[in-house]
């Protein structure tokens, strides 16, 4: 197919770029030299960010909503015809900004932070690849594509998260993070079958055509939906499917900033955003998605107050975030959801970049009770980190305040008790990213025999680069509020249909503003009065503490109900299985196999004797046997 | 002409078991002979003279004279004492009835058909047979060389003292 | 030549098949019967022979030279035969001094 934008075919080379750079690097891996794996990667990636960036401007100037960029035909068999096609419109277009974008500055960074792993070179080859799934999971124009991608995807970050893979614990981890994706991969899978049956397509353009059709809360819709959902959660590391997320911060720190940042876990949210047509047609789903987006986003905060792991507290975070994104998207704001992603993206990628800048200089510590004081010795993190707290924070004119408030504004055109519950989870993530921040930084150094050093140009550069995004990245969708034209939305409404919601008047959003800005105030005073003034430091691991502290601590046991109820059931049936049904009926159904079989060789060897009279009597007695069958039949 | 028929077969079938129980293996041989020379009465009966006479040159002329120098070479004219078990034989004479009475119902349904072609005299001579021969099997023909060539080449390969 | 040309049309097919079945039968039960391989070589004589006549017999009463032609073949591939047969024979009274067939009992491996 012939695409009607000129220059739109070069949208193949975005995902080529970083193919390329896997290829060379890991078919290289010995050859190359120190770093030069880790240029190679980086350009790659930047190169494929700078051809976004352009197909970018040739999609607007062009004034047209999106383009098919039919690579060739890859299955036909039958009714099922699935192009291998790319889909360009301006859903995956921010997407792929973010991805390649945000990437070219983990890659960087990772030069740096790599620097004396000695399988630095696998790494860079595993980065790469992992940057080429998650475009194509953006790009494809059908869902088998996105499903490609969505696979490679869950393989690279198994191979990333245990990069360390001498470590049993990280391995364990990883198979964490893979075992759990395949759980949300399982409901993706059925969903995609579901709709082939249901549209006999898989393609984005022919499906939703299909499915406007379609009575809203179609009962095939809901399933489909539902299933979708179940993937998307599973990736996306919303309950139940979430813990995988945390014990991923095995994996080296940029691995979590391009898991938690720009790929991976917004994979779920592009995925239901690119569906908006679906999804607005199946209400059931999308109150499934508010409750679950909602408690996730309080859980996971809760939880994050009580971790000591900076990696930690930043995944718990991350986590709530992807809630609130759920949210956004069971209110059918599904721009909102986008944008959050966005500011997400540069605010979060920051706060991880400067927390590996901050483990690099204490030596691999990760514990935030045994840091403090670091403000004077590492000034750029230092600011950098302080912009993404804020940001992250939601305190305007930073990105997060933008991307939360237009959530919240939309929880409470649905009902201000949703709006009651989300800036609950907004205020407990100020709370917990200011004791963070003021454990790290303020006070005094806590661990003696770490020397506290700022990290080389080559890191310190993308931190820059992602504060300044952090900053004004907000002002990309300045809503009508504050004079400006949410140019963000009108640019993605294009791609995506977002429900209408009713107006609320602009002086309720204002007092909504001034109510949560003040109570963020409050929170951080709150904040800085327990962690600077009093200095306390959380209690160590084993000391004596409440019950509901220990049961935040421990994430509320989640761990342990799955274990309890999957886990150890699964476990039983498995010996089962084993026990009785392997060992007695299948085994000793092979062993008797390969007894009889011997058997009858013994009882048949005995007219292998060698004789070749005995042999000729054998031939005569088959050719009469022969013809006496012909005869007969 | 018919009463030629049954003395020929007659004798070769009484030389033919005559083969299989006498003891001595140069009155095999001989059997064997007068056994062939009967069946080229059979051909010549059949209107087949180019075949009679090879056979005749072949079977008699060269393949029993095989025979007959291997037996004297190895100097196996005395009679063989080693014998098979009676079981043995008993049962070899048993199948061999079976195989006939068998090989004698598969065939009947043959007995049915009639010479339904002109009769042509001219088949069985060597114009005939070499016309053919030339024509239709001329490369079976030529193939057949490098059989006798491989052949040849095995005999030797095996006859050599020390192979 | 047409006397014994006409002949053949009082002689019925069926006796030459009951013939050349009858010389089979008793090759094979000689095959089974003997131990002296050179008898059991010259059977083997006998049964080609048996299916040579048959051969003959059908093509004499189709008209048809082409069985005639692969009785000669048949004879090429006998000659041939033979000669290989006896060498090994040869060479098997060499090696065991002995012509008799369950000497040659190797075949089981």
């Amino acid at each position: 197919m012939v695409a009607l934008i000129p220059y739109i075919t070069l949208a193949w080379l975005v995902p080529a770029f970083p193919l390329v750079g896997f290829l060379i690097t890991s078919l290289a891996k010995s050859k190359l030299k120190h770093n030069q794996a880790g240029i190679i990667a980086s350009t790659m990636v930047a190169l494929s960010f700078i051809t976004s960036v352009f197909l970018f401007f040739i999609l607007n100037s062009s004034g047209q909503d999106s383009a098919t960029l039919t690579l060739f035909n890859w299955v036909s068999a039958g009714d099922l015809k699935i192009p291998f096609a790319f889909l360009i419109d301006h859903l995956s277009l921010v997407m792929m900004l973010i991805i390649t974008g945000i990437g070219a500055l983990i890659h960087i960074y990772s030069i740096g932070y790599m620097h004396d792993d000695e399988r630095v070179n696998s790494f860079f080859a595993q980065m790469n690849l992992f940057t080429f799934s998650m475009l194509l999971l953006v790009m494809g124009a059908n869902y088998l594509i996105l499903f490609i991608g969505w696979e490679g995807v869950g393989f690279c970050s198994y191979l990333l998260i245990g990069f360390w893979f001498k470590n049993p614990a990280f391995n364990y981890a990883a198979r964490k993070a893979f075992v759990m994706n395949r759980i949300g991969d399982l409901g993706f899978i059925l969903g995609i079958i579901l709709l082939f049956f249901t549209f006999k397509s898989v393609s984005f353009n022919e499906v939703f055509a299909q499915a406007a059709t379609l009575q809203s809360g179609a009962p095939i819709l809901t399933l489909i939906t539902l299933l979708l959902l179940v993937g998307a959660v599973g990736k996306s590391a919303q309950i139940p499917l979430f813990t995988w997320l945390p014990d991923a911060m095995a994996g080296p720190t940029p691995v979590s900033a391009l898991i938690h940042a720009a790929t991976m876990v917004t994979a779920g949210i592009y995925m239901i955003a690119r569906s908006s047509i679906l999804y607005n047609l199946a209400p059931i789903t999308s109150n499934v998605m508010i409750v679950l987006g909602l408690t996730t986003a309080i859980i996971t905060a809760i939880v994050g107050l009580r971790q000591n792991d900076i990696k930690k507290v930043l995944a718990y975070s991350t986590v709530s975030q992807l809630g609130y994104m759920f949210l956004a998207l069971g209110l059918g704001a599904y721009s909102a959801a986008i944008f959050h992603v966005t500011t997400h993206a540069f605010f979060k990628a920051l706060l991880f970049l400067g927390a590996g800048s901050i483990i690099h200089a204490m030596g691999g510590e990760q514990d935030i009770r045994k840091m403090g004081g670091l403000r004077s010795k590492m000034p750029i993190t230092f600011l950098t980190f302080l912009i993404a707290t804020i940001a992250i924070s939601g305190i305007p004119p930073f990105s997060g305040f933008f991307s939360k408030d237009l959530i919240l504004t939309k929880a409470f055109e649905t009902s201000p008790w949703l709006y009651a519950f989300a800036l609950g989870g907004a205020l407990i993530t100020c709370f917990y990213m200011f004791r963070l921040f003021y454990l790290v930084f303020f006070g005094a150094q806590r661990l003696s025999s770490a020397h506290p050093h700022e990290s080389p140009r080559v890191m310190t550069v993308p931190l820059m680069i992602l504060s300044v995004l952090s900053l004004f990245g907000g002002f990309l969708n300045i809503p009508a509020l504050f004079g400006g034209d949410s140019g963000f939305e009108n640019f993605l409404h294009k791609a995506v249909t977002s429900k209408e919601s009713g107006e609320i008047h602009s002086a309720t959003e204002i007092g909504l503003i001034m109510v949560s800005l003040s109570l963020l105030g409050i929170i951080i005073a709150l904040a800085y009065r327990t962690y600077v003034k009093k200095s306390t430091v959380p209690a160590a691991d084993g000391a004596p503490s409440s019950l509901i502290a220990r049961i935040v601590a421990n994430k509320f046991y989640l761990d342990e109900i799955f274990a309890a109820l999957i886990e150890k059931p699964f476990g039983r049936l498995s010996d089962f299985l084993f026990k009785s049904v392997e060992v007695k009926v299948l085994d000793s159904a092979v062993d008797g196999v390969g007894t009889l079989t011997s058997r009858l060789g013994n009882l048949v060897r005995r007219l292998q004797q060698g004789n070749i009279s005995f042999y000729l009597f054998a031939m005569v007695a088959g050719i009469l046997l022969f013809i006496i069958f012909i005869l007969i039949v | 002409m018919i009463f030629l028929f049954y003395l020929l077969s007659t004798i070769m079938i009484v030389c033919a078991l005559l083969v299989v129980f006498s003891k001595n293996p140069i009155n095999n041989v001989i059997y064997l002979i007068m056994c062939f020379i009967a069946m080229a009465g059979h051909y010549i009966l059949l209107n087949a003279q180019f075949l009679a006479v090879v056979h005749i040159i072949v079977y008699t002329g060269a393949i029993m004279v095989l025979f007959l120098f291997v037996i004297m070479l190895l100097n196996l004219n005395k009679a063989i004492i080693i014998r098979k078990s009676t079981v043995t034989r008993v049962s070899a004479v048993v199948t061999g009835g079976i195989f006939f009475l068998v090989l004698l119902a598969a065939t009947r349904q043959t007995f049915e058909i009639d010479a339904k072609y002109p009769f042509n005299s001219e088949i069985g001579l060597v114009s005939g047979i070499g016309k053919t021969l030339f024509s239709e099997f001329l490369l079976p023909f030529e193939i057949s060389s490098i059989l006798f060539i491989s052949a040849m080449v095995g005999a030797m390969m095996f006859g050599k003292k020390d192979a | 030549m047409k006397e014994l040309s006409s002949a053949i049309q009082l002689i019925p097919l069926e006796n030459y098949i009951f013939l050349s079945v009858a010389l089979f039968s008793i090759g094979m039960m000689g095959v089974l019967f003997r131990r002296n391989t050179i008898a059991i070589l010259m059977c083997l004589e006998l049964m080609f022979n048996s299916v040579n006549l048959l051969l003959t017999a059908f093509s004499a009463y189709h008209s048809d030279p082409a069985g005639q032609v692969f009785v000669f073949f048949i004879m090429i591939v006998a000659a041939a035969e033979v000669a290989v047969g006896l060498s090994i024979v040869v060479m098997m009274k060499r090696n065991v001094d002995s012509i008799d067939i369950n000497l040659l009992n190797r075949l089981k491996w």
